[in-house]
């Protein structure tokens, strides 16, 4: 079956693959260089992806640095992720107008463009499964999001290389994409050839294979992408002991950590806005100068700020330390209870994207190192 | 009729007392009346009683001038009014006033002072009757003081 | 991913004022009908999300008896630019709504028991629906007791239907105020001080506590200084909430989400976050 069976194109078989997403009326998207970052925006050449770039990253550091070869997927992640898609930071719910008939509302069309993700990295279908589970799986349907995700193509590249801030291993979401993908990529630079192998993952991926000049793979070029693969593992610097973490913060709740932390954090959110994951939301109503014309938009929110948790008379998470364990305690371990995952895919956005670089593995790290149980310690029981 | 001593046994703040400690308590005690608007004591007053309430009910008010009195407390059936027979210099800090027809009994402070000096388990026991009483009060006005019900 | 078309939870449907009754100076009741259709069930407990013109939106629970009927009943405070508008709402004025949602109060889980209805302030208003229930199945329940707590006289909210299930002499009913006058002839003090005082089988009671969160924080204490199983204790809870079906994140309480796994929590289940400072 060609499903499963391995493949190999060449860079114009890439650009084959671009054109036939293309034909099928997909708007691709992909990684490409702007203003000293790479992210994802439309693409239908090659020539627009990053050839030749990668990005050092640590706590608080991004940059840009060329390769000494010409590789087209060889960085990680950057501050987008394919959440700004599926789920977008500002959209329209509906909209409303008063006549008189009374108010009369209206859902807004979902868009007819279908989508299609090149390069996404295994964390990031990670994210993506984890999102899918928080908009398609409760009892209530995120219309909007679910509407956008069933036309989506996804090619995934698998990663040869660890970011300075990755973890995926220890979150066991890579770095190979094993699932969730319409077609995988590894970038392959064997015997002077720049090539990419290719994984099928779906009967819609098999299709468009279809329309891309290929031929099989050989046993070497595999086993140069399970290489390229191992190396990504083997670079990773960064860990994150998920034994037991959930029990673990959940029951530190008054951890002097939690003030240490708050000490350096800044409360800005950055965290929140690149986390390929988290999903939360606040709504705008508006209406206009009439009075008879409204909409209701719905905008990514953050739990960073006073006003996510404000209940009538003031914000339940007044201090930067209710906020971090917030944020920390939802992410790694109440997710677990309201979503059967962690909610974090190790993909290091947050540790190099805080202005301060506070590093999501070295808090938990740190409260590991000493766990003070809720129970022995004063609290503010009746 | 129920003679004051049986009365006073029913009465749930002696269900910690031996029978020997009750005898004691209830040889300082005697029965009281209060009609609606009558006051079982006002501020300032010297705590020379206090009163484990039958039936009826008792307001707890402070006066400001200028202002009508604020009640902030009512007691009932079963509870105690007046803790500051117990502490130096002995004066009450509010008025007491029966709401409704309340029947009491009042115990002598002097009195059992004067016992619980004398028989320390006695006064031990009377401590450990009453601190409970100021400790749940306490932490109801707690709850009062914040003002839970207002709009912010 | 689901590929049959599905409702869109985001929408809200239509409804009309049918009546507006000033309950306290800064308080009403509205009783609304939708323009179209039927108004789907609801269990006591639940809320609905109230939506102002251009304004924004609010999560008000129901009021009105969970029986058959074709409206909707809501007390409304106003603390906010929402709950203002919806406030100043006339008969006829048309409003959106979305709901039912959210876990109710076990009325019938709690049949055969003894029953203690433990409310403070505004929180009377969603034990309205449970209380009504209660009422409506009198033979049901063992010993029924509703405490309420209000800040003084003049803020008692359903003064009137009080006074009527005081005639009833199959519930008992005690009143308390934070301050009172010399005028007041009732109680002084707060709502968890008459819970020793209630006449009800701690080993066999259900007890719903609905209020500020502090004054809830009381009365479970002395609910279980009573030596009521903290779980046979139902508390509402309450916190900021946006889309009411657990798609914003706004009402996280610990691990819950108050919209979907609340507001009507059993204690003992969240007994380990409810003192946590901040959570």
């Amino acid at each position: 079956m060609t499903e499963t069976a391995k493949s190999v194109i060449s860079l114009d078989g890439l650009q084959a693959l671009i054109d036939a997403l293309a034909a099928k009326n997909y708007q691709v998207l992909g990684p490409t260089v702007h203003d000293g970052a790479i992210i994802y925006d439309a693409i239908t050449k090659t020539a627009d992806l990053p050839a030749g770039w990668t990005d050092r990253q640590d706590g608080g550091r991004y940059r840009l640095e060329r390769r000494d070869d010409d590789a087209l997927f060889g960085f990680v992640v950057g501050p987008h992720s394919w959440k700004q898609f599926l789920h977008p930071a500002k959209e329209t719910l509906w909209k409303a107008s008063r006549g008189p008939d009374g108010i009369v509302v209206t859902a807004e069309e979902p868009s007819p463009q279908k989508l299609a993700f090149l390069g996404v990295r295994s964390c990031e279908l990670a994210a993506i499964a984890v999102q899918d589970k928080v908009f398609c799986e409760g009892p209530y349907l995120d219309v909007p999001y679910a509407e956008r995700r069933k036309d989506a193509f996804i090619v995934a590249v698998n990663c040869g290389e660890a970011g300075g801030t990755c973890f995926c291993v220890s979150m066991q979401t890579g770095p190979k994409a094993e699932a969730g993908f319409d077609v995988a990529l590894t970038e392959l630079h064997h015997n002077g050839a720049h090539e990419f192998l290719v994984e099928v993952g779906s009967e819609s991926g098999a299709a468009l294979m279809q329309d891309v000049p290929h031929r099989p793979a050989s046993n070497e070029q595999v086993s140069a992408a399970e290489a390229a693969v191992a190396n990504a593992t083997n670079q990773m610097g960064r860990t994150l002991d998920t034994n037991g973490l959930k029990e673990l913060l959940q029951g530190n709740s008054n951890h002097p950590q939690w003030d240490a932390v708050a000490e350096r954090c800044l409360s800005c959110g950055n965290c929140t806005m690149v986390c390929p994951t988290c999903f939360c939301t606040t709504v705008d109503d508006h209406s206009d100068l009439s009075g008879d014309n409204a909409e209701r938009v719905r905008k990514w929110d953050s739990c960073f700020t006073l006003d996510f948790s404000y209940i009538h008379g003031g914000s339940v998470r007044t201090a930067t330390r209710s906020r971090y364990r917030q944020w920390m305690t939802h992410k790694l371990a109440s997710w677990y209870d309201q979503f059967g995952t962690s909610g974090c895919v190790g993909c290091g956005r947050c540790i190099t994207w805080c202005p301060v670089g506070i590093d999501i593995t070295e808090e938990a790290a740190a409260i590991r190192a000493a766990p003070m149980s809720d129970k022995e310690k004063p609290n503010e029981r009746p | 009729m129920k003679g004051l001593e049986d009365i006073l046994r029913e009465h749930p703040f002696l269900s910690g007392f031996s029978p020997e400690q009750s005898d004691l308590i209830v040889g300082c005690a005697r029965n009281h009346r209060f009609n609606a608007g009558q006051y079982l004591f006002h501020e300032g007053d010297p705590a020379d009683e206090f009163f484990l309430i039958r039936r009826g009910k008792v307001a707890l008010e402070i006066v400001a001038p200028g202002k009508p009195p604020i009640v902030f407390a009512t007691l009932g059936e079963g509870e105690i009014v007046g803790a500051s027979w117990l502490v130096a210099p002995h004066r009450t800090m509010f008025d007491a006033r029966a709401v409704e027809l309340t029947r009491a009994i009042g115990i002598d402070a002097a009195c059992l002072r004067g016992k619980c000096d004398e028989d320390h388990s006695l006064g031990y026991e009377m401590m450990k009757a009453f601190l409970p009483i100021l400790v749940q009060r306490l932490n109801a006005t707690r709850l009062q003081i914040l003002d839970v019900y207002g709009r912010a | 991913m689901s590929a049959a078309p599905q409702l869109d939870p985001f929408l809200p449907d239509i409804y009309s004022v049918r009546d507006v009754r000033r309950e306290l100076p800064d308080t009403v009741t509205l009783e609304v009908a939708p323009k179209a259709g039927a108004r789907p069930d609801f269990e006591p407990g639940q809320f609905n999300m109230l939506y102002a013109f251009g304004i924004g939106e609010i999560a008000i629970s129901l009021s009105g008896s969970a029986g058959s009927g074709e409206t909707f009943i809501h007390t409304v405070r106003e603390v906010g630019a929402v709950s203002a508008a919806i406030s100043k709402l006339e008969v006829g004025a048309e409003l959106g709504l979305r709901g039912p949602y959210g876990a109710g109060w076990p009325v019938n889980e709690a049949e055969g028991s003894d029953v203690v209805f433990v409310a403070g302030g505004l929180g009377l208003a969603p034990l309205r629906p449970a209380i009504l229930h209660v009422l409506a199945n009198r033979n049901r329940y063992g010993r029924v007791v509703l405490l309420f707590g209000s800040r003084n006289p003049t803020e008692l909210l359903y003064r009137d239907e009080l006074a009527d299930w005081r005639q009833r002499l199959d519930v008992d009913i005690d009143v308390t105020v934070d301050h009172a006058d010399a005028e007041w002839r009732g109680n002084v003090g707060v709502v968890p001080a008459l819970i020793p005082r209630a006449a009800f089988d701690p080993t066999d009671t259900i007890a719903f506590v609905c209020g500020p969160e502090v004054m809830m924080r009381f009365s479970v204490a002395a609910l279980r200084d009573a030596g009521v199983p903290l779980d046979h204790v139902y508390v509402s809870m309450e916190r900021n909430m946006k889309c009411a079906i657990g798609l914003c994140g706004h009402c996280q309480f610990g691990p819950t989400f108050v919209c979907k796994d609340g507001p009507v929590m059993r204690f003992d289940a969240i007994a380990d976050i409810f003192s946590i400072r901040e959570i």
